[in-house]
């Protein structure tokens, strides 16, 4: 008898297998089809991780002075890093110098005696700002914003969609430390990840025009990303104005340098609708429109396509 | 205080002859290693992410060692029946648990000055210097927090049989308290009545172990801890320590041995 009962488990469990194996494969959420360790290991977790790290990076461009999730966050709701990097559209409120309030007991006001109490930003001169003075830093001064490097590595592993990681190490890695290879290597490794972004489309023009000095390149790219801009954002209910502003404003600054007076006059058209501050673009256009008579006049008569 | 020393130096001996601190080490030098061969945009002087890997290594190893180490000294001595020989004179119960206690402190002491000593290494090999200053009040901070563990477990050896029910509960305060400790009044201010009230009680007596936790200062380089405050830190972990000893002794003298 128990040697029947044995068989017949072992026939059920077969037959389970036939029919479970297949749909296992072909199912979406099979880890095991996945050849990236951490995707195997951590599943959708890992997305979790990677912001934490992002935040960390954060935490450590203010060489540690941050605040925690008890604490009043509205001044740090995006991060200071990402926002200087121009990768985020900053939407801070409140006050950054004093997040903890004053001291709500004795044991609290003891405490905050064994922890960074000042607000600075590491590519500032971080913990060792010295504040008497106000001392302008110098680029070689600040280059311990490269602290920051590890944990946007480690959150880009962790999450290789989100854009904001590349964009932000691209810009300390060029303009920091001085790594401008580095930089493009990095972006590069988040277009294959995103071939849709608008915003490494961006930066990359960015390296181009600031770094290569190929606004040829630069302008190829940065008209890239406003196609990508067009395409995807405009069906967003809510489009990333952000990043149109600035994808408009450097073309438009670009075809200025180079007298394209048609295209300036578009990208400016652009650059106001997206910017917050369309009177300002306005006298801009106004500014331009008033050189082009001028430019017209200096240039050579155009040879007549008709012979 | 002979017996003290005594009992003190045999718990020494016991937890240098263990493998227990050795694994601990040979862990975090080796996850802080590996850490350290990562390729961060082929710059080598990028530091302070292996700092706070190495220093919660040692915090955490600090702790499980500190808990583990003290919550087997008395399960241990009444199972070998040793305790009954010791009690039965010249040792008093209150220098069996002061023994007991000095033993572990500064077996945790000995293992600090080791794992320290690593720390500085490793900054040192990438940042070509070190505050002293900081460094040195990093590692007396972190041992005299130490003692309330080992009291704690102590004393817990006394309530709970099992040595591995009592590591786990005070592995638990103590992790709690070193993570959320400082957090527990603003919590309290959102609740209802008598969470609140009573978490704020909860909040006003644990001893805040996360007081003593400096890493963000050594790891980002800030000035050191005014020498006043850090005193003062010290004299708060030996009050603490010393009340909750002052229980365990009250408790162990009413207790029967067997």
């Amino acid at each position: 008898m128990p040697h029947t009962a044995i068989v017949i488990l072992f026939l059920t469990s077969l037959a389970l297998v036939t029919s479970l194996e297949p749909w296992f494969q072909s199912w979406q959420g099979n880890r095991a089809q996945s050849a990236d360790l951490l995707a195997v290991l951590l599943g959708d977790a890992r997305r979790a991780f990677a912001n934490h790290f992002f935040i960390k990076a954060d935490a450590y461009f203010h060489s540690g002075y941050y605040p925690s999730i008890f604490d009043n966050r509205a001044a740090f709701q995006t991060p200071h890093m990402a926002a200087d990097a121009g990768a985020l559209e900053e939407k801070n409120t409140g006050e950054e110098d004093d997040f903890l309030g004053p001291p709500r007991d004795w044991i609290d006001a003891f405490g905050r005696k064994f922890k960074p109490a000042t607000h600075t930003h590491l590519d500032q001169g971080g913990a060792q700002t010295d504040a008497s003075s106000h001392k302008e830093i110098e680029l070689g001064e600040s280059q311990d914003v490269r602290e920051i490097l590890p944990w946007l590595r480690a959150s880009a592993a962790l999450d290789p969609q989100k854009v904001e990681i590349y964009t932000t190490t691209a810009y300390w890695l060029r303009q920091r430390i001085g790594k401008t290879t580095e930089a493009e290597a990095f972006l590069r490794d988040g277009l294959r990840a995103n071939p849709d972004s608008h915003e490494i489309l961006f930066e990359l023009g960015r390296i181009a025009d600031e770094h290569r000095k190929d606004p040829a390149r630069a302008r190829n790219l940065w008209e890239l990303a406003l196609a990508k801009w067009q395409k995807f954002e405009l069906q967003k209910k809510d489009p990333d104005t952000f990043s149109l502003l600035q994808i408009a404003s450097h073309l438009a600054l670009l075809a200025e340098r180079e007298s394209r007076w048609d295209e300036c006059l578009h990208f400016l058209g652009l650059w106001k609708a997206a910017s917050p501050k369309p009177d300002e673009i306005e006298k801009r256009i106004t500014e331009v429109r008033q050189k082009i008579p001028a430019a017209n006049h200096a240039k050579p008569p155009a040879p007549n396509p008709k012979p | 205080m002979r017996a003290v020393l005594t009992l003190a130096h045999l718990v020494i001996l016991e937890m240098v002859r263990r493998k227990d601190i050795y694994v601990l080490f040979v862990l975090t030098a080796l996850l802080t290693l590996i850490a350290a061969a990562a390729n961060i945009f082929d710059d080598t002087r990028v530091v302070r992410y292996l700092k706070e890997i190495s220093l919660t290594l040692i915090w955490v190893s600090g702790l499980v060692l500190a808990v583990t180490s003290a919550a087997r000294q008395i399960p241990a001595e009444r199972e070998a029946r040793t305790l009954f020989t010791m009690l039965a004179k010249p040792v008093s119960r209150w220098q069996f648990i002061a023994g007991k206690f000095l033993g572990c402190w500064l077996a945790c002491g000995l293992a600090l000055l080791v794992f320290y000593a690593f720390f500085g290494a490793v900054a040192l090999s990438r940042e070509r210097s070190l505050d002293l200053a900081s460094w040195a009040q990093a590692i007396s901070m972190h041992w005299f927090m130490l003692a309330v563990p080992v009291a704690l477990a102590l004393a817990g050896s006394l309530l709970w049989a099992a040595p591995s029910s009592n590591s786990t509960l005070t592995l638990v305060a103590c992790f709690g308290i070193w993570l959320l400790g400082r957090h527990l009044h603003k919590v309290a201010l959102g609740l209802p009545e008598p969470g609140a009230t009573l978490l704020t009680l909860v909040y006003f007596t644990i001893p805040h172990l996360e007081l003593f936790d400096i890493r963000d200062l050594i790891i980002h380089r800030w000035p050191p801890v005014p020498w006043v405050f850090w005193l003062g830190a010290l004299l708060y972990a030996a009050a603490y320590a010393g009340m909750i000893l002052t229980g365990a002794w009250l408790l162990f003298r009413r207790r029967p041995l067997n």
